[in-house]
């Protein structure tokens, strides 16, 4: 258990106690995943439950590795992937943009206010057939969905993170005289910062789920396509399988977000605490 | 002989509140010679700190004129840049940025002002030694205690040289020894640039052992309660704090500050 704990701890000693708590938070993670398992396996054999309504984990990971092995999977995958990563770049931009810009300018926010609460509370999940209409049945609609959700987790944190810069340093700025880019540029965007990365982690996972149900509605690509594919034809294990594939697809987007707020932010409380506590 | 730096005449400073206004400064007149260092002395709450942000352009009196170095701060609706273009200001709090490591935090002010790199790196590494933090260039503010944050502060003030120094109880959060070896060191930048510093402290000894003059505040509304010339001469030594000049001095303002 205790493998890998260094004889010079580096920085004040908080290494040795990470590593020494990583290995057991990882092996209770296993145990638990294999419980769970367990006795989803013994459930479905023991009452015999129908697998068109719930396959044993044995039939869905059989179902996955055959669907890992196959080209047209991958194919899918990539459509997926493409749609969902062009969707979070529109929404990552015209977010950040947006948000600062009304951050800024306070009439224009109040003003432009509620069309932004209504856009926000109207369930948008509703408008894909619309979009699926607009921009017809390829990969345009469903990278439009996918930026239309991510947006607002965007926009509002990237607004909120504007507007709630520290006094003192504002203060610190006026009192240098600063112009008003050197003032969005070292100070209101930096202390922004994170506040943009917290909308980006829920912005990422919306722009996946924005690109399957587009596909769910409308085309013949993409993991959503193949969700549905799976389930007209009766193949419940490979409708497990592919949602496997989806969650693996968005903790990766969403750990490359994660990583990137340690190399943009490294100074902020959310990876400080991080580091200093285990 | 001298002319006169900073000069306030007649100034109110209202603070309007949703529990009713808050006179925080009354009719306060003063002058501040170029190259004089003052202090302002006075119990918590009597506005040392409006005071020196009235100064700074940073909040606008509700009645009377402020002139820096003869320019009017508030000619119009807003505040005249020129007028505090040579103003280095030591905040109560450090207010140093989270996301710039100490370094960086120092050279703010020239890296604004487009200094080159060879400069910025000159100037901290001159600072840092100044103040005692060296070693600590590449932390960020966070890593340091609070007495070292605020040492970090006084060196981005002191980076550029101004021409006006304000400091807010900028020894606050130091040990004594700390402090007393703080205290001669700008008493020695203050001698060899002979620039004008208004100070603010709660230490009545720190008041008479660095002041040209004190200015003694009295609270509700904070007023100009007295203003002492302190004689001694300079280079002043820590010796001076034991003689009975000094001791006299110190009770003087002692009960002063016990009537007000
Ligand atoms: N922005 C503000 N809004 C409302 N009231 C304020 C504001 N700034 C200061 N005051 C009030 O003005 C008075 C003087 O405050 P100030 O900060 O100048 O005191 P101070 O002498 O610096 O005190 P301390 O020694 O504790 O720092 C206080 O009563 C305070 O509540
Ligand atoms: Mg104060």
């Amino acid at each position: 258990m205790v493998h890998g704990v260094s004889e010079t701890p580096s920085r004040g000693g908080e290494k040795p106690r990470k590593r020494l708590l990583m290995p057991w938070t990882a092996c209770s993670t296993i145990l638990l995943l294999a419980i769970f398992l367990g006795a989803w396996e013994a459930y479905v054999r023991f009452f015999g439950v129908s697998s068109l309504i719930l396959p044993p984990p044995s039939a869905v990971v059989g179902g996955l590795i055959v669907m890992v092995g196959e080209t047209e999977t991958w194919n899918h995958v990539w459509v997926t992937v493409y749609e969902t990563v062009l969707g979070f770049f529109f929404a990552t931009v015209i977010g950040i943009s947006l948000g600062a810009v009304l951050g800024k300018i306070l009439w224009l926010e109040k003003t432009l206010n509620p069309f932004i609460i209504a856009t926000q509370v109207v369930p948008k999940v509703a408008l894909v057939p619309l979009f699926v209409v607009w921009f017809g049945f390829g990969p345009s609609s469903k990278v439009i969905v996918s930026a239309v959700l991510a947006f607002f987790p965007i926009f509002t944190n990237t607004l909120l993170g504007v507007k709630s810069v520290d006094t003192g340093h504002r203060e610190v700025m006026r009192s240098l005289n600063a112009s008003r880019w050197h003032t969005f540029w070292r100070l209101e965007l930096p202390s922004a910062l994170p506040y943009v990365l917290t909308g980006m982690e829920i912005g990422v996972v919306l722009a996946i789920i924005g690109a399957v149900v587009g596909e769910y509605l409308g085309g013949n690509a993409g993991l959503g396509h193949m969700a549905v594919a799976a389930m007209n034809a009766y193949q419940t294990n490979q409708l497990f399988a592919v949602i496997i594939l989806l969650t693996g697809l968005g903790f990766s987007f969403y750990v490359t977000i994660t990583a990137l707020r340690r190399l943009i932010v490294p100074w902020h409380e959310s990876v400080f605490v991080n580091r200093d506590q285990g | 002989m001298t002319a006169v730096e900073i000069e306030l005449s007649g100034i109110d400073k209202v603070f309007p509140t949703p529990e009713g206004d808050i006179h925080a400064l009354a009719t306060t007149s003063l002058s501040i010679n170029a190259g004089e260092f003052l202090v302002l002395l006075g119990s918590s709450g009597c506005g040392k700190t409006t005071l020196l942000r009235l100064i700074a352009g940073l909040v606008r009196p509700t009645n009377g004129q402020i002139r820096i170095g003869g320019r009017d701060l508030w000619p119009g609706k807003s505040r005249n840049r020129q007028a505090i273009q040579d103003m280095g200001i030591v905040f109560q709090e450090a207010n140093l940025f989270p996301w710039l490591t100490i370094e960086k935090n120092i050279s703010l002010p020239l890296s604004l002002k487009g200094a080159s790199k060879s400069v910025l790196r000159e100037t901290t590494r001159r600072l840092t030694k100044l103040v005692g933090i060296e070693g600590f260039e590449r932390r960020w503010p966070r890593e340091l205690s609070g007495g070292m944050r605020q040492r970090a502060a006084i060196a981005r003030a002191l980076s550029y040289d101004p021409q006006i120094l304000l400091m807010d109880e900028p020894f606050g959060a130091l040990d004594a020894m700390t402090r007393e070896s703080m205290n001669l060191e700008l008493q020695r930048i203050w001698m060899a640039t002979q620039r004008t510093v208004v100070l603010v402290t709660h230490s009545i000894a720190e008041a008479v052992f660095l002041a040209d003059r004190i200015v003694l505040l009295s609270p509700r509304p904070g007023r100009i309660d007295t203003v002492i010339d302190v004689p001694f001469e300079r280079e002043r030594d820590v010796r001076l704090q034991t003689s009975g000049e000094f001791q006299k001095i110190i009770r003087l303002l002692r009960d002063r500050l016990e009537h007000a």
